[in-house]
């Protein structure tokens, strides 16, 4: 049995009280809340922070909703809720896909998309999806909430731009008229982090691609958006080859390295082939949108 | 679970609960209650009185000079009752001690660190939290040396020395072994119309039972005598190395293993954890628990494989294969830890000539030392069979592509035909009987090749990838003759015992210990097959020393084909005296009752007889016995095999392969295995499909990697991967029956035939897909794709 270093515990009763913690309890507190990346670690005593602060009673960032035009997820919202939510599912079948493949009904059932994204592993799935997506993190502290585009969240492996005594509270994802979203992963195994990975959305506007959103995971320590590729898309029909030409881009933005899942070489062509993919039936699905907002008379 | 058995030779259909077997046939497993509720007994839910806890400290390095070990900061933690390290041992004799492979292992390091995650030092604390804690307290220096990682290099001049333990030594080299004739395997090559030589590694895999390594030892310091419950396949072996090598007297040792979360090979032997708790428990005078962890288990027990194999295979024109030979470059680690019969340094991977008739086969095998775990053989292997039969079937499938022939048809066209058994192949073993054309027809048929061929040209003219791969393997399990095998002189045969109670109820004590076989169910069936009293009448003893006959342990598929047949000959021995006190029991000759399954009766008068139960009674009761015969009704035997047992199979692997990103999918299976007498389909069955799906992990993911300092990159789940439900299809299982003319009751085991006979069959799969000769294993989506292009794959 692996066993952590000894550490204190409290169990925060709200928001503030999570902050207030983690104010007075200085650099070594971690929130916890699935802990389905933080409690291994700690087994391995890869990580040993002095105290845990657990956030699962804080029932109020638990919520997944529609408003200002945004899905607003709460960032206790867990995987499961995500993957079963005909909302989410209805407005970007990306975050499904995704979901699909997120490790494993038990860590599914815990884990929480705020600690996936505070977690910012290179590899991790859901900082794709929010990245192609174009999502804005809402972030707390003691003084206020600062609202920080996902681009700029994300600041690197294990990196981001939550500060000492702050605390994400909140994902917002834009719904854009006519859009259609994807995710394509390769792993080893169900539930294995990914060899590499790609998330596309992008709208169709009077037949051509209005916005789009490409982003990587596994791919390398600094890339999230593949911004050539979104700009090799913008205004073109959505043809094979202008997912082509995305997929090349997004090839030569990425930085793979070589590891047990695989060559970098071997990665770099994934990044083309499952951009590509992805962009596929992310315009499948944005047609399909576009066409039943046309059918119901909608302006797009 | 898809399982065919329209097509069964003898139908065997899932009986209903209340028309349990009285003898072989589908039963439920005796102990699977407990297991399903929870109230299984593994070693790590021992709770003694006073029980303290241990902890191991590893080497972070592969290879390195041990300059200091400061244990005082370990010691002054408050919960911390022993620190022991390798110079504690060293006086007590105990720093190193023997491997089942004749060589030495260190039990703590005294001198150099040899491998990542060997043991250093062992805290004894109150708690497993405090053990854990303390190891980190302990600060070692260490002097980094070159490690030796590539096997390949290992005999390099100049290469470092890693076992600069031993006197005199100046190079990493273990053994050189030889079986077959070289000489006339040459001359047959020499004049061969084709030669195809391949080189692929058998990468090292890693047994990873659920439940990994542990044990509580407890020496009662008033009595002297060790209880030791241990993760052991081979409780009886253990207890007698104990004594031999710590100088306990036999008598006041007991090894029990307790309920056991799977073996494959990784608890054979005795790691250096287990004999740190025995000392701990003597120092602290308390019962000592010692489970390793996750990590620990994949990084520093047992491994399996590691053999870098060149082969070569003649043919002629036509297709007739007329020899094999092959060199092997075998990787055993820092220490010989291999377990096997100590004759045979690199198992039973002489079976390399498979399934075939051919005139000449030679192997050499060269054994090294290397910065890596010690172990070797574990893991389902049957001692190396695995490793030969992907041998030969992926030289087969070679042959195969460079002939343009279809690799079934060419398999066909050479397989041993019935009437060659017994076969002596060229190795020098005696295949004992098959109908291996039969065999393959059948999985032919089942599978629908000729149709899977069709479809398969079909996708390939619209791009698709689709592959059918065929592998037939011949196992030989069941060791062995105790003139030709034994484990540091320990023979290996089986003893067992019966005694029947007088109500007609019996215990069985077998030598052999279950790690999920379900020992108690099988052996029970063995009993009642021969004596006629219902299985749940019969409860199975085995894994305590104290309380069963000395035996050599569950392993390379011995149970069944050894302790199996001791089963059967005690009974008969109880059936024997039976029918002396049933003749009593009637005042009649025993000449003149003829058996009945469960009575005896007068011959040509059947409804004067005597039921066991009955005969139990009178034996146990106040009849007249017979001169000479002596009361009760129980008996006890040593089995020795006359020869090992063969089973055999043909396994059929359907694939698809992602063109663009190299993923695999195994969508269908056809395994139908040939083991002889069927006892338990229904655990026949199982032990099937775990095989299949342990096969079809070595063949797509597993793989315990290094980087080149030695550093091992596989040391949890997360890197080392297990296949699960969604990586494998729905089995496609079948039969054939051919009776072990050797074994009491014709069974030959059947533990180790998937995970023999299906990673080959994948391999193939792939490599038909993707129309590649060969790449090596696993078979990773990166690996297929990188073959696919002309690659040798990522370095894994």
């Amino acid at each position: 049995m692996q066993v952590p270093a000894a550490f204190e515990y409290r169990r925060a009763s709200s928001v503030e009280d999570a902050l207030a913690l983690l104010e007075t309890l200085g650099e070594e507190a971690r929130v916890v809340a699935g802990g389905h990346s933080l409690l291994p670690m700690m087994k391995l005593r890869l990580a040993r922070p002095e105290y845990l602060i657990d956030i699962n009673d804080l029932s109020d960032l638990d919520y997944l909703r529609v408003e200002g035009g945004e899905l607003r997820v709460g960032a206790l919202t867990r995987h499961r809720s995500l993957l079963e939510s005909e909302l989410v599912g209805s407005h970007f079948p990306i975050f499904h896909d995704a979901e699909r493949v997120i490790a494993d009904p038990p860590v599914r059932n815990r884990g929480t998309i705020g600690g996936s994204l505070c977690q910012a592993d290179p590899s991790e799935d859901l900082s794709a999806v929010c990245a192609a997506l174009r999502a804005t993190l809402v972030v707390r502290g003691r003084g206020g909430t600062r609202a920080i585009p996902m681009a700029a969240f994300y600041r690197g492996p294990y990196e981001t731009a939550v500060g000492p005594a702050e605390m994400l509270v909140e994902i917002r994802l834009p719904l854009v008229p006519h859009s259609g979203s994807a995710y394509e992963k390769v792993e080893r195994k169900a539930g294995d982090w990914a060899v590499a990975a790609a998330g596309a959305a992008l709208s169709l506007h009077g037949g051509r691609i209005g916005q789009a959103g490409i982003a990587l995971a596994a791919l390398g320590a600094a890339t999230v958006n593949s911004v050539r590729a979104e700009q090799a898309l913008l205004g073109q029909e959505p043809t094979e080859q202008a997912f082509a030409a995305a997929g090349r881009a997004a090839a030569q933005d990425c930085d793979p390295v070589t590891d047990g899942r695989g060559s970098a070489e071997y990665k770099r062509h994934l990044a083309d082939e499952l951009t590509r993919r992805a962009l596929r039936r992310a315009a499948d699905r944005a047609a399909v949108a576009a066409l039943a907002a046309g059918a119901a008379g909608e302006d797009g | 679970m898809t399982t065919v058995e329209e097509s069964a030779p003898a139908p065997e259909p899932a009986s209903a609960p209340e028309e349990r077997p009285i003898g072989y046939g589908r039963l439920k497993r005796k102990e699977d209650p407990r297991f399903v509720r929870g109230k299984g007994h593994y070693v790590d839910d021992i709770q003694l009185p006073g029980m303290l806890h241990g902890a191991v400290l590893r080497s972070p390095l592969a290879h390195a000079r041990i300059v200091s070990i400061d244990t005082s900061a370990a010691e002054s933690h408050p919960k911390v009752k022993a620190v022991i390290t390798g110079a504690a041992l060293e006086g007590l004799g105990l720093a190193w001690m023997p491997t089942l492979s004749m060589d030495t292992q260190a039990v703590l390091a005294t001198d150099k660190v040899r491998f990542q995650g060997q043991e250093v030092a062992f805290v004894v604390a109150e708690d497993h939290y405090a053990a854990r804690d303390a190891v980190e307290l302990i600060d070692v220096e260490y002097e980094p040396l070159d490690p030796v990682i590539d096997a390949r290099h290992a005999l390099d001049p100049g290469a470092p020395v890693i076992r600069d333990d031993q006197e005199g030594r100046t190079d990493n080299h273990i053994f050189d072994w030889e079986a077959g004739d070289r000489e006339a395997t040459d001359a047959v090559f020499a004049r061969a119309d084709v030669v195809v030589a391949q080189d692929m590694l058998y990468p090292r895999v890693h047994p990873a039972p659920l439940e990994t390594c542990g044990c509580v030892a407890d020496m009662d310091p008033v009595e002297g005598k060790l209880t030791l419950w241990e993760t052991t396949q081979a409780p009886h072996a253990h207890r007698t190395l104990y004594a031999m090598v710590a100088g306990l007297p036999e008598h006041k040792i007991r090894v029990v293993s307790p309920d056991i979360g799977g073996g494959f090979g990784n608890k054979v032997g005795i790691y250096p954890g287990y004999v740190c708790a025995v000392v701990g428990s003597i120092l602290t005078g308390k019962p000592v628990k010692w489970v390793e962890d996750r990590s620990e288990n994949l990084m520093s027990t047992s491994f399996a494989r590691d053999y870098h194999m060149h082969g070569e295979i003649a043919a002629s024109r036509d297709g007739r294969i007329l020899a094999v030979r092959v060199n092997v470059l075998a990787d055993h680690g820092a220490f010989n830890g291999t377990a096997q019969p100590t004759k045979y340094p690199a198992g039973f991977f002489h079976i390399f000539t498979g399934s075939y008739d051919i005139e000449a086969a030679h192997c050499k095998v060269t054994g090294v030392y290397t910065n890596k775990a010690p172990g070797g053989v574990a893991y389902a292997c049957s001692f190396r069979v695995t490793e030969a039969v992907y041998l030969v079937e992926r030289m087969v499938d070679c042959l195969a592509d460079e002939l343009g022939e279809d690799p079934a048809e060419l398999r066909m066209k050479n397989l041993l035909r019935p009437e060659q058994f017994p076969y002596h192949n060229k190795t020098g073993w005696e295949y004992d009987s098959g109908d291996y054309p039969a065999t393959l027809r059948k999985a032919l048929d089942v599978a629908g090749y000729a149709e899977l061929r069709r479809e398969q040209a079909e996708r390939r003219a619209r791009g698709e990838l689709m592959g059918v791969g065929v592998s037939f393997f011949t196992e030989t399990v069941g060791a062995g003759p105790r003139a030709h095998m034994d484990i540091l002189g320990l023979g290996m045969a089986d003893g067992c015992e019966l005694r029947i109670h007088p109500t007609g109820k019996a215990v069985l004590r077998i030598s052999v210990q279950s790690q999920g076989q379900g020992h108690e169910t099988t052996f029970a069936q063995i009993v009642a097959e021969e004596l006629g009293i219902p299985p749940e009448d019969i409860e199975v003893v085995h894994g305590d020393t104290d309380q069963t006959p000395f035996g050599l342990g569950t392993y390379g598929s011995r149970s069944t084909p050894v302790s199996g047949a001791a089963a059967a000959v005690v009974a008969r021995k109880v059936r024997d005296k039976s029918r002396i006190i049933a003749g009593a029991m009637l005042e009649i000759s025993p000449e003149d009752l003829e058996w009945e399954k469960g009575r005896w009766f007068v011959k040509g008068d059947p409804g004067n007889a005597k039921t066991i139960p009955e005969i139990a009674l009178a034996a146990h009761g106040a009849l007249e016995l017979p001169e000479g015969v002596e009361g009760h009704l129980e008996a006890t035997t040593v089995y020795n095999p006359p020869n090992l047992t063969y089973p055999y199979g043909a396994y059929i692997c359907v694939v698809d392969v992602d063109p663009g990103t190299g993923v695999v999918k195994v969508r269908r299976f056809v395994a139908v295995d040939d083991c002889g007498t069927r006892i338990n389909p229904t655990i026949i069955e199982g032990q099937v499909h775990g095989g299949l799906a342990d096969g079809v992990g070595m063949a797509l993911m597993e793989i315990i990697a290094f980087d080149e300092d030695g550093n091992c990159l596989s040391g949890s789940f997360m890197d080392y991967l297990l296949p699960t439900a969604l990586e494998v299809p729905a089995w496609e299982l079948d039969h054939t029956v051919t009776p072990s003319p050797h074994h009491p009751i014709g069974a030959k085991g059947i533990g180790e035939s998937a995970t023999v006979g299906s990673p080959p069959a994948v391999v193939n799969a792939v490599m038909d897909a993707i129309g590649v000769r060969h790449a090596d294993m696993p078979l990773t989506p990166g690996r297929v794709w990188q073959a696919m292009h002309g690659g040798v794959g990522a370095p894994q």
